[in-house]
């Protein structure tokens, strides 16, 4: 592998790792193993855990995969990896 | 104009739609039947993908789960949403830029082995037929209601119909017709679920009327009122009750999420869009369109739930005229009961309905100084409530026409997208790939046609006596694509060192350990009866039930594969090249161009 392709692929790397540890804290962590604290917090007549674990974890999800597609498009460009 | 012949027009109207559309874009090539040909735009692409995703489980099944379970189904909707962001941030780009057809043909280049493509064949045929059993079911369900016939019949009629309309187009047809079927099953489950959330709360948005006050004016938010109102009859809180335990939820909500990425019908969407770039945004369109209907789901399941228990439970709890008398039952009621999907028994004699949880020994012994000889909604199927929701709301007549034609073609996508998979994997991976490489484009696309037969009328023998719900049974089926498919995908990504050997014992051993947890929970093959463990709590590893065994199977899989291919020869140097060649954008060809 080339020093580009290297280190275009840690920088993938690097941006894939934070994004999946920010979609384990909004399902696992916020909608089941802090479900009960977060209860306590009320945002309508919803517990945050429960509104995480039913809504809030998919709006975060679409956000995750749209950071993703636009961070990874312009290291595709940075790295000179892109199509065509 | 009454009910049944405003159903009919609704449902006749979106088949032959279909049906046009399909024999509009018909297959004429291999390519065309497996693929879609190339350049099907992203937003279409997502829409398509959606439609194929959203089955009878989605549509029919999951808010009836979340309507019984509450929280505790939480792990549908975060383990159904939650597989896009695996999807599209560890597989889709790189399988595009590998450029095939199938999931086992990646497997097969990529391990170089013929036997690793055999097994990956296998483990997705396992895994898509299981798949397929849950939409029978809910297919079942659908055309029992449509038809006001048995649920049996309603299976054999659906049968017919599936087969008749995978048979007949390819992908091509297929991707078009899910565009159709993913506007006519969003409309359908939104518009209910809008009337309902405005009825109940003011609140058209049914996201926000989730989290608002009751519209009589009592201030008292509708979750609140839900979680007295199913505790007054000894159910369990919705808002807190979980499913298992939390490990069990934690461990559900992970094998979802995988197996998602790992579902073959799903994944090989991806190989038709034009670049890698639209393999990234396809995946967060798909998720958009989901997340449509998934954002809507907790709130059909409340505010069913709801509107049922208010239905029977006229008055006060306790009070002899407080349950509905059985002959004022309403309409929805005996419709449903012809089904044999609900079923009532006047236990008592007092010919009131009194529906309670019998098992909750604390209300059992309240509800015996009332006189109630126990629950008489001896059959409440979960799988009826979004079919049944508009009628319990008293919604006008062409919404509830609209629901069974949006259940329709959530099943009959699914399963058509499904039957491809499986046909494909048959008569291309199989046949053409190993065994006949030189077989004809016409045989070889007769083999695909044959092949979805078989998988319909084994489908179709199980889907008479399903292992679970419809939903149930769908998470059975992505336990096993999480345990086989998916940890070979990401490591042949990944990870340079996996070899032929470890990809293969980690795909054996890990869809091994999890068939075998749940046939000795729900039988060998399903077979009722012959379960050697009972399908019950006490019986289960640490409380895991057997839906949520395939992230269990996938670790096994994981490690299995790491340890094997540190004791065996490295892969050879062209497959290390050709791992660092699908890293990179660079140089991708033509979608399925080969």
């Amino acid at each position: 592998m080339n020093k580009t392709a290297e280190q275009y692929w840690k920088a993938n790397i690097r941006l894939v790792s934070i994004l999946l540890v920010i979609w384990f804290v909004c399902s696992f962590l916020f909608g089941i193993i802090l479900v009960e604290p977060l209860n306590t917090i009320k945002i309508g007549g919803l517990g945050l855990g429960f509104w995480f674990a039913q809504n809030g974890s998919i709006y975060t999800f679409l956000v995750l995969i749209y950071v993703y597609a636009k961070r990874m498009n312009a290291l595709d460009v940075e790295f000179d990896v892109h199509e065509d | 104009m009454d009910l049944q012949t405003l159903t009919y027009i609704v449902v006749g109207f979106t088949f032959a739609l279909y049906i046009g559309i399909a024999f509009w874009a018909r297959a004429g090539t291999t390519g065309e039947f497996y693929a879609a040909g190339r350049g099907i735009h992203p937003v279409a692409n997502g829409m398509a993908t959606a439609a194929d995703w959203m089955s009878a489980a989605s549509f029919i099944s999951m808010a009836g789960l979340i309507a019984f379970n509450g929280y505790g189904a939480s792990v549908f909707l975060m383990g159904w949403t939650g597989g896009y962001v695996l999807l599209a941030l560890l597989l889709a780009p790189y399988l595009r830029k590998f450029g095939k057809f199938t999931v086992p043909e990646f497997i097969g280049d990529r391990y170089y082995s013929r036997t690793a493509r055999i097994v990956a064949v296998i483990c997705l045929i396992l895994a898509s037929v299981t798949y397929v059993i849950g939409q029978m079911k809910g297919i079942g369900v659908a055309f029992s209601r449509f038809l006001q016939i048995d649920y049996d019949t309603g299976l054999f009629i659906g049968m017919g119909i599936v087969f008749i309309y995978a048979v007949m187009g390819g992908m091509k047809g297929i991707t078009y017709t899910q565009i159709a079927q993913y506007c006519v099953l969003i409309f359908a489950y939104t518009v209910p679920a809008v009337f309902i959330s405005m009825n109940l709360t003011g609140n058209p948005v049914p996201q926000l009327g989730l989290g608002s006050t009751m519209a009589d004016g009592s201030g008292t938010f509708m979750m609140d009122r839900l979680d007295q109102v199913v505790t007054e009859l000894g159910f369990k809180e919705y808002s807190t009750q979980v499913m298992g335990s939390k490990l069990n939820m934690f461990v559900y909500t992970l094998s979802l999420m995988i197996g998602t990425a790992g579902l073959p019908h799903v994944i090989i969407r991806f190989f038709t869009v034009p670049k890698v770039k639209d393999a990234r945004s396809s995946a967060g369109w798909a998720l958009v369109f989901i997340a449509i209907l998934y954002t809507t789901a907790p709130a059909v399941g409340s505010m069913a739930r709801l509107n049922l228990m208010n239905t029977i439970q006229v008055g006060e709890v306790g009070a002899a005229e407080g349950n509905l008398a059985y002959a004022d039952r309403p309409q929805w009621f005996k419709n449903w009961e012809q089904t044999g999907l609900l079923t009532y028994e006047d236990k008592n004699g007092d010919g009131r309905i009194q529906y309670y949880n019998e098992k909750n020994a604390e209300f059992a012994a309240k509800a015996e100084a009332w006189g109630w000889k126990g629950n008489e909604m001896t059959k409440v199927d979960r799988d009826i409530m979004v079919l049944a929701n508009p009628e319990i709301a008293n919604l006008p007549n062409w919404v509830i026409a609209l629901v069974v034609a949006g259940g329709l073609a959530a099943a009959l996508s699914t399963a058509a997208g499904l039957l491809l998979a499986i046909s494909s994997s048959i008569s291309h991976d199989l046949l053409k790939g190993v065994f006949m490489p030189d077989i004809s484009e016409k045989n070889e696309l007769m083999a695909g046609r044959f092949a979805m037969a078989g998988a319909i009328g084994v489908a179709g023998y199980f889907g008479l006596h399903p292992p679970d719900f419809a939903a149930g049974t769908v998470a059975i089926a992505f336990g096993l694509a999480a345990a086989s498919i998916f940890p070979v995908l990401m490591m042949g990504i990944f990870n340079k060192k996996v070899n032929r050997a470890g990809a293969i014992w980690g795909m054996i051993s890990g869809i091994g350990v999890t068939m075998l947890y749940v046939f000795q929970h729900k039988g060998i093959m399903f077979v009722p009866g012959t379960s050697f463990l009972g399908d019950m709590g006490p019986n289960w590893f640490f409380g895991i039930s057997p839906n949520a065994f395939g992230a269990i199977g996938a670790l096994v899989n994981f490690s299995v594969a790491l340890t094997v291919s540190k004791m065996t020869a490295p892969p050879p140097d062209h497959i290390q090249h050709l791992v660092e060649d699908i890293r990179v954008p660079k140089g991708a060809g033509a979608a399925t161009d080969h």
